[in-house]
């Protein structure tokens, strides 16, 4: 009997990081902007992710989508209707995405040209906060019907994201939707986050945010290019 | 509840450095947590108990240091921890801090093992 302490010091998420890192690194070659979307259920991913697609296809951007969802390839086929390659990841009852998820069914799917590369994540506001998908940009949905105080219930999820978008702005009045206080929210747990509002019934929003997507990557582009 | 997912990597990971120094059982796994992460201490460690049934670490304990949020903040220019995570501005100035330097870890930081 000898009881000693092994030092470790590694990451319990160590396989799924070095995974998205070599993930991130190829996108980059192919320069591939990948963006994760996450958000809760029914706060209109793949209603923001139609619209989105269908703008970047007509300003002549090639795209695709994977799209994550426990059991149903609803959503795959509503965006499939956009005329973009969208895959979906059947998680069979898993509540976040995993890198592994996404490296399998990138696996013999060839995009000649891809500049945008969607991942509509799992809808849930916690776990998907842990792993990273080798994304370049992490988009984090809050719709009207949530209420404001979405961020503050979910900091670990909001900070973690790069950008945030206010969906259903549309309704935002018969829900007496505070804008303020959600500005406010979302920068009291991520300082400076750009805000988008967009409406993907009326279009509301989704021009500027299309074109912001592009600008993003135009600049993520010349970094790499450098 | 990504727990489970979790506690499997943590057991995967600690039962090969257990069985690369030779380990006869392990007692304690020491893990990092920041409060970021997004992980639930019971569901964990009810996760855990159930992931090391049958392993090198069945009957160990799982011991947690949770770890605050640290951020940076420009004005005083030194790293503050935070009171909590709902709030990142610099509890003695109230800048707003996005730069965080700490909260996020999710590591195993040890183990204690028998020969």
């Amino acid at each position: 009997m000898c009881p000693r302490i092994v030092e470790i010091r590694q990451k319990v998420l160590k396989k799924n990081d070095e995974l998205a890192r070599r993930m991130r690194g190829r996108f980059v070659a192919e320069r591939r902007f990948t963006i994760n979307l996450v958000s809760s259920p029914g706060s209109g991913k793949t209603a923001l992710l139609e619209r989105t697609l269908a703008e970047l296809q007509q300003a002549g951007h090639a795209v695709a989508a994977l799209v994550g969802d426990l059991e149903t390839d609803h959503d795959a086929r509503r965006l499939a209707r956009s005329g973009a390659p969208v895959k979906q990841i059947n998680t069979h009852g898993c509540c976040h995405l995993e890198a592994e998820m996404v490296r399998r069914h990138l696996e013999d799917w060839d995009l000649p040209g891809c500049r945008f590369l969607f991942i509509e994540n799992v809808g849930n506001l916690v776990c998907t906060a842990s792993y990273d998908l080798g994304e370049s940009l992490r988009v984090v949905l809050l719709c009207v019907t949530e209420g404001e105080d979405k961020p503050l219930k979910y900091p670990g999820l909001f900070n973690s994201a790069d950008v945030a978008v206010i969906t259903k702005i549309d309704l935002a009045a018969a829900c007496e939707f505070d804008r303020d206080v959600a500005y406010a929210n979302v920068h009291t747990v991520r300082p400076g986050m750009r805000i988008f509002e967009t409406s993907s019934t009326s279009g509301q929003g989704i021009a500027d945010w299309v074109r912001w997507l592009c600008e993003r990557r135009q600049t993520w582009v010349d970094q790499a290019d450098r | 509840m990504h727990e489970l997912s979790i506690a499997h990597s943590l057991v995967e990971t600690a039962v090969s450095e257990a069985l690369r120094a030779n380990a006869r059982k392990v007692s304690i796994v020491r893990l990092r947590l920041g409060v970021l992460a997004g992980v639930v201490r019971g569901s964990l460690d009810f996760c855990y108990d159930l992931v090391a049934r049958g392993t090198l670490l069945e009957g160990s304990r799982l011991v947690v240091e949770e770890l605050p949020v640290v951020v940076f903040c420009p004005r005083c220019r030194e790293e503050v921890p935070l009171p909590g995570i709902q709030c990142f501005r610099c509890p003695r100035c109230d800048t707003p801090c996005g730069e965080v330097r700490q909260g996020r870890e999710l590591e195993i930081e040890s183990i204690e093992i028998e020969c």
